[in-house]
């Protein structure tokens, strides 16, 4: 049984690889395949993937994620800033500040459950967006963002003669080259700063996976399930619970500092509320609690930010020009409320009928769809096997 | 043998596909000069506006100014500006004979999207140039990606004097004139209006612009002998100044100068006047407001609250000379009413690109840099105006307005008072109010 187990994470893991690693591959017939969207897949997975440690295992709803994620860009870009162009320095000190911060933040907010954890997480997030956004400002230069300048110390790098800012680079390689190949009538871009950000995914995944099926998890789980009881029998839950905060403030923290990586720019937007609610958004919307479903809704989240938005009234008539005219301009008329800048109805929509018909997130969609082909035996067996841990709950 | 002949022919084939992958990196990286150089019959230009936020009005006008500038230059409707335009370039056949095509991003006026937006057009839609803002951040922001990714950026809106100061770029441009000018321009106005004994309250927008405006109002007007009270910083989203504006009745101030832009500038003001600061008298004086950078779109949105209250503007669209009468001809021909001073900004700054691009005969940035550094030119609205070398700032002449008493249309709500000559608004490219930055060198990218 573990043997099995172990096979199917193995071959889990190897088939998430793969897909990630083909990323610009894949993604290039969808629109996707340019390194900006590629990277912001691969970080907000990292981002979810952490969020749900958390929220997926231990059932602490944090509406403050995004806070960690600005302390890890911040603390990126001073190290551009002061130390070096090079990726490892600043991603070190990232996830650490991220780290310190989480667990300050964690062992108060950790006090209470339920909704007033919830509202704390929020209170201290919106708390340190206006630090950063106004009083802060000598670090954070405020609205305008944390930049790199001309004139920096760097004092790794050695003085600057070039006359033009340097770019971020690992041992040499720097962050933004792109190498560009056409296939197929589509341009392939095969980008350092993805590769980078993706090994780091799938290394953040790995970890995920090791986490989740650990004894450490299962305890995360055990207090999801009935904390209570676990305090009965004299288990005292906060250092667990503290603990998958701090990993998962330490995610946020990573996913931060490649967000300054790629984009040596840290501004206090991305400490918003809204970027809070948009982690907890893609966790659910994927599946919370399983292990690909983050990154799932990440990308799924990304992807209509990125590529919905742009289709406009003239891609609409472009589309469906085929069509007689008065019915082409009623199509295009009604559609028009839900992409572009309505690409956030859509997304409300979609997220609704998931959250009613699909409570374990898109994966669950596609777990029906695998059941459905495969016939109902598979089917039956799982409804077989839910009543018997129904008792234990 | 035969094995040694087989790890032979496995080391050789090896080496073949090992060649056969590098080959396409051979052949691709050095084909292109530069960022996205434009290889089929069209050329591909990235509007990036605000379409949400507090400055969601100016970025509807700049976009209608770019799609009307990009017809222009297409050959289509009656050509507008490039009638007057001192340079005949440019043909309505494009810009070097490719067809201009655009894209439009939203920056949501925050840095982070506005940058997000920006990449997406450069590595997705493949844009050689970027232009628009509408928040001095944002263009700040975005400038300095375009400075790293290698295309040009020809700033929009942005009044901040650290656009062309202490964050100027080698790839960015700004036709719009800064908050130095407004100050330079406006300070002697209103001590003729007001007198020299007046004691100043400053509500501004805490960002770059806010705070760059402040330094240059303040330091003017202390010149002629104002006293600065205080000085209060207030976030750009903020939308209910009424817990801004309690506090200056009794400061001792008798003049309010409001810092802020856009939708900020319509609430403060209303609230401001909804306070009824304008009514008052305060050390023996009537209680004046000040709003030293004004556009035509928020007197409309502030309504008869703008009444008498100066400002300066970079253009305003009553101006009668060739230019601005024939774009605003245009304009109001295609939208049904007059432009605003951004989408002026904005239109400009297309012809200014597309007409550099064929004077250089090349998309390259750098080239297009060249042709645009120390370019003297006239007849887009504001008379002869000069892109400086140094820093890339165009000097030109600057409008100080005062909201009208008697406003015959919902569009007619400004006047213009004075128009500012050039050499009583420039200043050393080391002004203290600019240094601390460098140009650096021009990057084509690729």
């Amino acid at each position: 049984m573990i043997d099995k187990l172990q096979n199917n994470d193995r071959m889990l893991m190897t088939l998430f690889t793969l897909m990630v690693l083909a990323g610009p591959i894949l993604l290039a017939p969808f629109g996707a395949g340019y390194p900006d969207l590629l990277q912001r897949f691969c970080i907000f997975g990292i981002f979810a993937i952490g969020f749900n440690i958390l929220f997926g295992l231990t059932g602490y709803l944090s509406f403050g994620h995004a806070a960690f994620l600005g302390v890890g860009s911040y603390s990126a870009v001073w190290m551009f800033k002061l130390l070096t162009m090079n990726v490892i320095p600043a991603l070190i000190l990232a996830v650490v500040i991220a780290g310190l911060f989480s667990l300050l933040i964690g062992f108060i907010s950790l006090r209470r459950s339920g909704i007033y954890f919830s509202i704390l997480t929020l209170a201290f997030a919106q708390m340190s967006f206006s630090l950063a956004y106004s009083v802060l400002t000598p670090i954070t230069n405020g609205e305008t963002g944390l930049q790199l300048t001309l004139n920096d110390p760097r004092i790794l790098d050695g003085a600057n003669t070039t006359g033009s800012l340097p770019s971020t680079n690992f041992f040499g390689l720097t962050m933004n080259s792109t190498a560009k190949f056409d296939f197929l009538g589509m341009v392939l871009q095969f980008n350092v700063g993805f590769y980078f950000c993706a090994v780091m995914l799938i290394l953040a995944f790995y970890l995920a996976m090791r986490i989740f099926r650990s004894p450490f998890g299962l305890m995360l789980k055990a207090i999801k399930t009935n904390q209570n009881r676990l305090n009965y029998t004299g288990v005292n839950t906060r250092p667990y619970t503290l603990a998958a905060f701090v990993i998962s403030g330490m995610y946020a923290g990573l996913a931060g500092g490649l967000m300054a990586c790629t984009d040596p720019l840290a501004g206090a937007e991305r400490m918003q509320w809204t970027a809070s609610g948009e982690v907890v958004l893609m966790t659910i919307l994927g599946g919370a609690g399983t292990l690909l479903g983050p990154v799932l809704g990440a990308g799924f989240i990304k992807y209509f930010e990125n590529i919905f938005s742009k289709i406009n009234d003239n891609v609409l008539h472009s589309w469906f020009s085929f069509l007689p005219d008065g019915l082409e301009d009623l199509i295009v008329w009604v559609l028009h409320f839900f992409v572009g800048k309505g690409w956030h109805l859509t997304l409300g929509l979609l997220f609704m009928m998931v959250v009613i018909f699909l409570p374990g997130g898109l994966l669950q969609g596609a777990s029906h769809i695998i059941d459905w082909i495969r016939g109902k035996k598979q089917s039956s067996s799982t409804q077989i096997s839910n009543p018997n841990s129904m008792p234990a709950e | 043998m035969s094995k040694q002949l087989t790890r032979r022919g496995v080391l050789k084939s090896g080496a073949v596909v090992g060649a056969g992958l590098a080959m396409p990196t051979i052949f691709t990286s050095p084909a292109a000069a530069y960022t996205n150089e434009p290889k089929g019959g069209t050329v591909t230009l990235g509007f990036n506006v605000p379409q949400s936020g507090p400055y969601a009005d100016e970025g509807a006008d700049e976009l209608r100014a770019f799609k009307l500038a990009v017809e222009h230059l297409n050959g289509g409707g009656d050509g507008g500006m490039m009638k007057t335009f001192s340079s005949k370039e440019l043909k309505g056949n494009g810009i070097l004979g490719k067809k201009v095509k655009y894209v439009t991003g939203d920056t949501q006026t925050k840095s982070d999207a506005a940058r997000a937006s920006a990449k997406s057009m450069i590595e997705k839609d493949g844009a050689v140039m970027i232009s628009g803002g509408s928040s001095s951040g944002v263009a700040i922001a975005v400038q300095g990606l375009c400075q790293e990714a290698g295309v040009i950026f020809m700033a929009g809106l942005t009044h901040s004097n650290d656009t062309t100061g202490k964050d100027k770029k080698a790839n960015g441009f700004r036709h719009f004139f800064n908050a130095q000018m407004s100050a330079a321009a406006l300070a002697p106005v209103l001590e003729k209006k007001y007198g020299k004994d007046r004691k100043a309250y400053h509500l501004t927008a805490d960002y770059t612009w806010g705070w760059s405006q402040q330094a240059s109002i303040a330091a003017a007007t202390e010149a002629k002998g104002w006293k600065t009270v205080n000085n209060v910083l207030t976030p750009l989203a903020t939308t209910d100044f009424s817990s801004y504006v309690a506090p200056v009745l009794n400061s001792g101030a008798d003049i309010l100068v409001l810092n802020h832009y856009g939708g900020n500038m319509i609430n403060s003001l209303t609230s401001a006047v909804q306070f009824g600061l304008r009514g008052k008298q305060v050390n023996g004086k009537d209680f004046e407001i000040v709003v030293p950078l004004y556009s035509r779109l928020m007197a409309r949105g502030a309504g008869k609250n703008v009444k008498g209250i100066f400002g300066s503007t970079n253009w305003h669209w009553s101006l009668s000379d060739a230019g601005s009468k024939a774009f605003v001809k245009s304009f109001g021909e295609k939208y049904g009413f007059p432009p605003s001073q951004a989408a002026h900004t904005c239109y400009v700054q297309t012809l200014l690109y597309a007409d550099a691009c064929e004077r250089a005969k090349t998309f390259n940035p750098c080239g297009v840099a060249e042709a645009l550094e120390g370019f003297k030119f006239d007849g887009l609205g504001n008379g002869p105006t000069e892109y400086r070398k140094e820093d890339h700032q165009c000097f030109k002449d600057v409008l100080v307005v005062k909201g009208k008493e008697n406003p015959t249309s919902q569009f007619d709500v400004l006047e213009v008072v004075e128009v500012t000559p050039r050499a009583q608004v420039e200043y050393k490219p080391d002004h203290t109010m600019f240094k601390g930055g460098s140009l650096g060198k021009c990057n084509p990218g690729a």
